[in-house]
């Protein structure tokens, strides 16, 4: 019982996630600003990557910016965290107290 | 002072970058302390500092999913995040969400979405902040005559009573320490999600307060719970936003780089803050929130943005300082503690 719940949750929640727009739907329609990012005023050619896959496909772009940001939230997180362990404070436990 | 400057290919805007590493600072701070994304403090700013609303709202729910991973690896390292409750909670969230912006397509198809969104904004808001007071009112009292439960006094304990619902399946959340029934949580979420949705936010300014007083999570762990949430909303947002073109990685990229150090100092700040702490101050946030909406509802937008800001600042600097003096106060036990060792 206690499976097939966990399955059924776990297909519900992808189910979800396809729906299109959750997020972005509760605003009014964003109106289009820029249609093309000048890519003649890039010259570094890490920029003129993103610069080219907003231009040519935006289904790219979105999963590169999602890759991207994920990638930077872990690696960011990570060497912070090892400049916080060099502080010398307990980082592993902490006391649940309300008052 | 050109090199203050960074061009955005594709916003095509020059942006002083120290803002924006700024404001990443600022809401990595209160992000971890509270278990919220805080857009409502990183859009205006990003307005501010020159993007066009559109891009200000992409770029920032971007750069909420990278801080909110950082502070849930760091929440989860200290035990505060329960990954079962979030991955429960994620289903009602997303269809509340959902039911919430059709709502606003409603009011949008008879002209009234604006006014009705921001004062059931300020209403909410209101109840928030009143509750997490009345709360701390009740908890004082019940200390002075010594009632006091497993983590030290508590104020409201409607959980208690929801936990009483035995609607199957029944689910024990171990790291909240939680056992009832699972619709508790999805329908908690559920209602949470529809004021996100309704009210165009990401859901941690009421998700947080909803897990601690109807679900019944202790405070830290309701804030790192709350995060893991934003985190998986936040990419899913990302991915949207980055599809319709409205997101500057390269802001993102910058606000990230203050955001990750923010979000280790107000994380860490939890471990020395009890939970009532916390939840004053985040009470405190929530009128600094409610006051900006009511003054951009009188067309008081600079006043708004003003109010916005120095909330931001006070709060964030307020929370830096409890991580310094509590890590302060720990470096010195452990010096003494290793002294008397070598006594």
């Amino acid at each position: 019982m206690k499976r097939i719940y966990c399955l059924s949750l776990a297909f519900l929640s992808l189910a979800c996630l396809s729906i299109p727009n959750p997020v972005t739907a509760a605003g009014p329609a964003a109106e289009m600003l820029i249609v093309v990012a000048d890519n003649r005023v890039v010259d570094w050619s890490f920029s003129k990557f993103w610069v080219d896959y907003y231009n040519t496909d935006p289904f790219m772009f979105g999963l590169w910016c999602t890759i991207f940001t994920a990638f930077l939230g872990v690696s960011l997180g990570f060497i912070t965290d090892q400049f916080m362990r060099h502080t010398g404070l307990d980082l592993s436990k902490r006391t649940i107290v309300e008052h | 002072m050109e090199w203050l400057y960074m061009y955005m290919p594709i916003a095509g805007l020059d942006i002083f970058w120290p803002g924006l590493l700024l404001i990443g600072f600022s809401v990595g701070v209160i992000g971890g302390f509270f278990g919220m994304g805080g857009a409502w403090m990183v859009t205006p700013g990003l307005n501010i500092l020159g993007f066009p609303m559109a891009f200000a709202i992409g770029t920032d729910i971007a750069h909420i999913a990278g801080k909110s991973m950082v502070s849930t690896f760091r929440h989860s390292k200290f035990g505060n995040v329960d990954y079962k409750l979030g991955l429960t909670m994620v289903v009602g969230t997303v269809i509340g969400i959902e039911c919430g912006a059709q709502i606003v397509m409603w009011l949008e198809s008879i002209g009234r979405v604006g006014p009705v969104v921001r004062w059931v904004y300020v209403g909410v808001l209101f109840l928030i902040a009143l509750m997490v007071f009345m709360d701390y009112r009740k908890a004082i009292k019940k200390k002075k005559a010594g009632i006091v439960d497993e983590h030290g006094a508590v104020g409201f304990t409607w959980y208690k009573t929801l936990h009483k619902i035995k609607i199957p399946p029944m689910m024990h959340f171990k790291v909240a320490g939680i056992y009832c029934s699972a619709w508790l949580p999805i329908f908690v979420s559920f209602l949470t999600g529809v004021l996100a949705g309704f009210l165009g936010i990401g859901g941690g300014l009421l998700r947080m307060p909803a897990l601690v007083y109807l679900v019944g999570c202790p405070t830290h762990i309701a804030v790192g719970t709350d995060l893991f949430e934003v985190m998986i909303s936040g990419l899913y947002g990302t991915f949207t936003y980055g599809v319709k073109g409205r997101i500057e990685i390269w802001a993102v990229f910058v606000m990230l780089s203050g955001a990750a150090i923010g979000a280790q100092i107000g994380t860490v700040a939890t471990k020395y803050a009890k939970g009532y702490g916390i939840r004053i101050a985040f009470g405190l946030a929530v009128v600094a929130c409610m006051i900006s909406i009511i003054l951009k509802q009188f067309k008081w937008d600079a006043t708004a943005t003003v109010v916005i800001l120095g909330a931001v600042g006070a709060i964030c600097a307020y929370i830096c300082g409890i991580m310094f003096k509590g890590a302060a106060n720990e470096l010195r036990e452990k010096k003494a503690a290793a002294k008397l060792a070598e006594a």
